[in-house]
């Protein structure tokens, strides 16, 4: 549909149950399923003559560790014919395995990989769930939150053993995260301010 | 007596210089004939995304010109608009002129060398030599106004950094009038070549559906005959107020491929133009000084611009808590970034969504039942750069 506010009650009207959420924002529309629902959602954003998402953008995760449901699993669509946006997300807890869905989208297949990669997060039903862009051998899932920054191995070249050699990580200073509390907080706060103690004088 | 015979396993890459980069391929061969191919890539992986996510706004942006490193203004540019949306301003009409501007420069940069490093591919030198003449100039041009040849840090939100030294406007008008010519010069050598054609025509034929099915974008699915790029169907900048044409393929093959890039180097061109004979006078980055750094000027008059400065390089600026998928038409396809903000001065995610990664996924695809000898006309053909894929 053309429309972003009618394509939206479309998608209500049609998938009432499946659908937790929805919204509209910076011209892109906002849907929040179920991880028991994905495919069935999926299909229908695929092949329903008035949403027509045939084309699978990307598939990511957001790490939220404080979260019960650690993981908000992220899909972008785009209909070419209606020139149209859509996000759907749904969240998980850690150790959950999800579908896969390779088998609608070809594409997904690598960006289902990067994410089994970069955040653990495994998935039934697909081909080949290997490793993708660290090396041969890595362990842990380098874009968790609680992962560090530095990493836990470096590599270096060993004339001893006369080969590339994995090692804990050696820093000769700490990585230094500053806090930037301060009161300057921008435009907005300044104006609140001088607008509160106009009121006050 | 019947004899058993094995499939070949070659590793194509990563040291091969027709991989593009660091790839490695892996190709099981029936005698000539590539059954399969698995591309193991993430040898350039630098984990830019989670870099991003411990430092600045304003700290990232130099990340994505190490993206896809033969046209780095263009990445910058989605970061740019992502963070432009969630602050909610505006930037000035110069601002966006000089963008589009670059942007188009940066599309001709990459297009040079994938459609000369291509030809190379299949065995003629002499474009390469030609083109990558050309490339220097344009280079230069990135040097004379960000100061660096290939990692510009340029495009900040709200605007570009400085305005264009004197006489570069002329300069690339010059240059628009010169390119032309050569972009004949490459064609003579190459569009009508007969050893060109026949290692291009008819290879690694993508069909509209399965373009869209391996979330493939810019010159592959125009070159399959879907007439789609982002700079017509959702606008950013001044995209709108540019007269050009889209160049859509027929057949879906390499040959296709080349012949989109070349015409849309010629459009490059006008927009260029276009650019140039457009843009007035005015400021080149958004008025707010919360964002925006003061010039050096102000810093030596006022204190509070000083405050400014030193705030906005130590802290940065806070973003409000958002989330936004910006996307924009890069040289290579579909660039885009999802952006999660948390109202800190740092992203709390930054995925970025790189055309090659899509476009190397389905590889296995195109060149299954192709020869060995074809394996690098695709590759050339999707347009690989490894920072992009591997991030």
């Amino acid at each position: 549909m053309k429309n972003l506010i009618d394509l939206e009650k479309k998608i209500n009207s049609e998938l009432t149950t499946k659908i937790n959420r929805t919204g509209i924002k910076h011209n892109q529309i906002y849907l929040e399923t179920d991880k028991d629902d994905l495919i069935d959602v999926v299909l229908f954003l695929k092949t329903n003559n008035d949403t027509k998402f045939r084309q699978l953008i990307d598939i990511t995760v957001v790490d939220y560790p404080e979260n019960n449901q650690r993981f908000e699993v992220v899909y972008l669509f785009l209909s070419h014919e209606f020139n149209q946006r859509l996000i759907l997300k749904y969240t998980i807890s850690e150790n959950e395995i999800i579908p896969s869905i390779t088998s609608i989208f070809p594409a997904a297949n690598w960006m289902e990989r990067e994410v089994f990669d970069m955040y653990g997060v495994s998935f039934k039903d697909h081909p080949d769930l290997r490793r993708i862009l660290t090396d041969y051998g890595f362990e842990g899932h380098p874009l968790r939150k609680d992962f560090p920054l530095t990493g836990h191995t470096e590599v270096r070249y060993s004339e001893d053993h006369k080969k590339v050699i994995n090692e804990p990580v050696k820093l000769e200073q700490n990585y230094r995260n500053f806090d930037y509390e301060s009161p300057w907080e921008g435009t907005k706060y300044i104006k609140e301010e001088l607008d509160n103690n106009d009121k006050k004088n | 007596m019947t004899k058993k015979i094995k499939n070949l396993n070659l590793n194509f890459g990563p040291q091969h210089p027709a991989a593009h980069g660091v790839l490695r391929l892996i190709l099981e061969l029936d005698g000539e004939v590539v059954e399969k191919a698995d591309p193991h890539i993430g040898l350039l992986h630098r984990g830019t995304e989670k870099l991003i996510e411990n430092k600045t706004y304003m700290q990232a942006v130099p990340y994505f010109d190490r993206l896809d490193y033969v046209a780095p203004m263009n990445q910058e540019h989605a970061f740019a608009l992502a963070t432009e949306k969630i602050l909610e301003i505006d930037v000035p009409i110069r601002a966006q002129y000089i963008r589009v501007l670059f942007c188009e420069i940066g599309r001709i940069l990459s297009h040079i060398l994938n459609v000369t490093t291509q030809a190379m591919d299949v065995g003629a030198l002499t474009p390469t030599l030609w083109g990558f003449e050309e490339r220097e100039k344009l280079m230069g041009f990135y040097e004379r106004v960000s100061g660096s040849r290939l990692h510009a840090n340029y495009f900040r939100a709200g605007g570009v950094h400085q305005d264009l030294p004197q006489g570069l406007e002329e300069d690339i008008a010059e240059f628009c009038e010169t390119f032309p010519k050569i972009i004949n010069d490459l064609e003579s050598l190459l569009t009508e070549n007969r050893i060109f054609k026949q290692r291009n025509v008819d290879i690694g034929v993508v069909t509209k559906q399965d373009a869209l099915d391996f979330s493939f974008s810019g010159v592959m699915i125009r070159g399959s005959g879907v007439p789609w790029d982002l700079r017509k169907s959702q606008p950013y900048d001044c995209y709108e107020q540019l007269d050009f044409k889209i160049p859509v393929g027929k057949n879906g093959d390499c040959y296709d491929r080349y012949l989109c890039r070349i015409e849309e180097m010629k459009e490059s061109v006008s927009i260029i133009k276009q650019c140039l004979s457009k843009m007035e006078k005015g400021p080149i980055k958004s008025l707010d000084g919360k964002i925006s750094p003061p010039s050096k000027r102000e810093i030596k008059q006022s204190m509070e611009a000083l405050i400014h400065h030193f705030k906005l390089f130590t802290e940065g600026y806070r973003v409000p808590k958002d989330e936004i998928y910006t996307a924009v038409e890069a040289p290579k396809g579909e660039f885009g970034v999802y952006l999660i903000s948390d109202g800190s001065n740092k992203p709390y995610k930054c995925k970025i969504r790189a055309p090659g990664f899509s476009h190397l996924q389905s590889m296995d695809y195109l060149i299954k039942g192709h020869m060995l000898a074809d394996v690098p006309a695709v590759l050339g053909s999707l347009d690989i750069v490894f920072g992009e894929v591997d991030r």
